[in-house]
């Protein structure tokens, strides 16, 4: 990745409650899985629309990696599984 | 069935057209050199995550039902078997079994190894349950294989871990088609690029037939 996330400030104590458990499911480039596949899985997985899908298979391959998904982390973890299934190097990690 | 399709044994333009939709799913026309080709490495694939399985308590997905015990009365392993949950909490050591089952927490192996535990069988079951949907459809013969929407699913899956493998094995990496002429020919992998190519080809045509 060449392109540095922009700071994130931090809410005040109070202000809003931060969401529990923001676990997110990450997909990592690989030079094998097809552009087209990775898109079709991504809209089968999640259901999300073709324009979406493509947006995270386009991050994937450029930035090398994209968050695909976040929630609990059993959902997270679930999403790995299904991932797993379909050949994408998927993980999953605390949204720190 | 024959008909509208004309010889059994289909046209050369046909054989290299790969899949197209269908009003019930998917078809295509494989020739027998295809179809063996494809029936071996979906073959060698299954086997693969069948034979080396640490965990499963002795009903691997090997087994008819997956996770089943096959037979006996059920002690506390083949319990463990049925729910899905092993022993095994490690990264393959087979670098194509790593990349076809890979840790889920990428700096934290306590995490990966429990992920593991509940989740390998259920991916190795999924994985080979795949293979056995192409080996089941494809006759060994070649010819038009047509597909239901979770068959072509299932073929989809198969079809890109046998890329994933043969691309650890070709160590394909971004820059692979520029340095593809360095295999030379009488290295073994040489014939493999061929066979990687056509079955991202194929691949590509079924995803488009199932979008």
């Amino acid at each position: 990745m060449s392109v540095a996330p922009a700071e994130v400030e931090r809410p005040e104590t109070g202000e809003r409650a931060v969401p529990d458990s923001p676990w997110v499911t990450i997909v990592w480039n690989d030079p094998v899985n097809l552009m087209s596949y990775v898109t079709y899985v991504f809209q089968t997985v999640f259901g999300y629309g073709k324009p979406k899908a493509e947006k995270l298979m386009l991050d994937v391959h450029h930035k090398g990696k994209a968050v695909v998904s976040s929630g609990a982390r059993e959902a997270m973890e679930r999403d790995a599984e299904t991932l797993h299934g379909y050949g994408l190097w998927a993980t999953i990690s605390h949204d720190s | 069935m024959t008909g509208e399709d004309g010889s059994d044994q289909g046209s050369l333009e046909e054989l290299m057209a790969g899949f197209r939709a269908t009003s019930g799913g998917v078809t295509a026309r494989f020739g027998a050199a295809q179809a063996t080709i494809i029936r071996d490495l979906v073959g060698q694939i299954a086997d693969l995550i069948s034979e080396d399985w640490p965990g499963g308590g002795g009903a691997g997905p090997g087994a008819g039902e997956p996770g089943w015990p096959d037979d006996g009365p059920a002690g506390p392993d083949d319990l463990a078997a049925m729910i899905g949950l092993t022993d095994n909490t490690k990264l393959p050591d087979d670098p194509i079994l790593a990349r076809l089952l890979p840790d889920a927490y990428r700096d934290d192996p306590e995490a990966s190894g429990e992920f593991r535990r509940y989740t390998e069988q259920g991916l190795r079951s999924g994985k080979v349950a795949a293979a056995r949907t192409v080996l089941a459809t494809l006759p060994a013969g070649g010819g038009r294989v047509r597909l239901s929407g979770p068959e072509a699913e299932a073929w989809l899956r198969a079809l890109n871990d046998v890329r994933l493998a043969l691309g650890v094995r070709l160590e394909v990496t971004d820059d692979f088609d520029d340095r593809v002429e360095e295999i030379a020919p009488d290295d073994p992998r040489a014939a493999y690029v061929d066979v990687y190519h056509w079955l991202a080809f194929l691949e590509e045509t079924l995803v488009r037939a199932l979008s």
